[in-house]
């Protein structure tokens, strides 16, 4: 005996087919995905400076723009635009439209590929909010999976060539800030009272160590989040340059151009960078997510057990 | 004033490589961690999943007071000298009368 789904149960795209608006919208938002990384490598190509040899540098300065306000001094008027913005936006975008891909043409039975992948994405982030959290914090899984993805491909950035968002201190320092005020919101959800006297305790001699160990935490969220990444960043620089000079050495016999092309630059770097982009990239994000749950969980107020 | 520039750039390598014998906490940490994990899959097979992602979630953060030395060292090796030379050419260039009566003076006076 075949139940027949209620009215409830279905929405309305179950009904009509795939249409060509609903093709036509995927293949547009898988276009436009892509957009911003072929862009990212575009100005990568034209926009760098040809340099001698290969420099460690931070992230490259395009443009500065300054604000309308002459009275300010300098430093605080001039806002560069860097590499790491400019790609940090790019993801942005890819992100966006990477949301977008997935959840075109929703429907309950008949599943595409795309939104089976979303429902996982989506449980996993629950049962990981909940299974950290507990229950309560049914508003943290966006909050988690967007800086865990924002995390995740920036430091994927290096694996196409682009210089990673997050080898960048200001970029990492922003997200430790904010879920700093996150954790401060949480604790003075309990009162501004109790959060300074919260400072007092054990002893009121040990203020002081109290209010750094508050700093502490964005500090060292940040650091461990971009030591790994840039260090990553450094040694593959370092890698390439040794991989140049050895392939000069062995190869530089060969007349005209053929001595210039670094032979070993192909493939090795890429054993490397499967432990460093992907492996420690992904895995810092995860803890970066993971402690900021796990703080603003110890931050909260205890629930009154009813 | 090469004496200077050759003391400020050894200290800038020196520092570097005492920085990292900071290095040596979170091997000695995270290795013994790993002993114990292998000790628990030893003993009880079926948890090695959960065991295996706990262990390197907790190395992932003990890992950090290491990368603090190591972006020190980094700080120092790549970033120092070339703001340590900025500051010395702009302070020889702005101060270049001084430093020429400086050296006549030196030569003249040298027994």
């Amino acid at each position: 005996m075949t139940t027949e789904p209620t009215k409830t149960d279905l929405c309305e795209t179950d009904e009509a087919p795939i249409g060509r608006r609903d093709r036509f919208l995927t293949r547009l938002w898988f276009v436009l995905m892509l957009l911003p990384l072929l862009c990212g490598m575009l100005l990568k190509l034209f926009l760098t400076p040809p340099s001698e040899g290969i420099t460690v540098t931070g992230a490259q300065i395009y443009f500065t723009l300054s604000l309308p306000f002459p009275n300010l001094p300098a430093p605080i008027r001039d806002l560069p635009i860097t590499e790491s913005q400019v790609n940090s936006a790019l993801v942005l975008l890819f992100l966006f439209f990477f949301c977008l891909f997935l959840t075109q043409g929703l429907r309950t039975r008949g599943k595409s590929a795309r939104q089976v992948l979303a429902e996982f994405i989506v449980e996993k982030v629950e049962g990981f909010v909940s299974g950290t959290m507990g229950d309560g914090y049914s508003g943290f899984p966006p909050f988690v999976c967007a800086i865990l993805m924002l995390s995740a491909f920036s430091s994927l950035l290096a694996l196409l060539g682009l210089y990673a968002p997050t080898s960048d201190i200001n970029v990492v320092g922003g997200w430790a800030i904010l879920v700093f005020i996150m954790i401060t919101r949480y604790k003075m959800k309990a009162g501004f009272g109790s959060y300074l006297k919260g400072f007092l305790e054990p002893i009121p001699v040990l203020a002081p160590f109290n209010v750094l160990s508050e700093f502490s935490t964005p500090i060292s969220m940040a650091f461990r989040h971009y030591g790994n990444v840039m260090s990553g960043g450094v040694i593959a620089t370092l890698v390439y340059a040794a991989l140049a000079a050895l392939s000069t050495a062995v190869f530089g016999w060969l007349p005209g151009f053929l001595g210039d092309i670094p032979f070993f630059q192909i493939g090795l770097p890429a054993v490397l960078s499967v432990y460093f982009d992907l492996f420690s990239g992904c895995l810092q994000a995860f803890i970066f997510a993971m402690l900021t749950m796990l703080y603003i969980s110890l931050a909260a107020p205890e629930k009154e057990s009813s | 004033m090469e004496l200077a520039i050759a003391l400020i750039f050894a200290a800038c390598a020196l520092g570097a490589g005492i920085a990292m014998i900071a290095g040596i906490g979170p091997a000695i940490g995270e290795g013994y961690a790993v002993g114990k994990s292998c000790e628990i899959i030893g003993r009880q097979p079926e948890c090695k999943g959960s065991v295996t992602t706990t262990m390197l979630m907790g190395c992932a953060v003990a890992e950090t007071t290491g990368l603090y030395a190591l972006v020190i060292a980094i700080l120092l090796i790549f970033v120092a000298p070339n703001l340590m030379g900025n500051k010395l050419v702009s302070l020889i260039s702005d101060n270049k009368e001084m430093l020429k009566e400086l050296a006549q003076a030196s030569s003249t006076t040298a027994p």
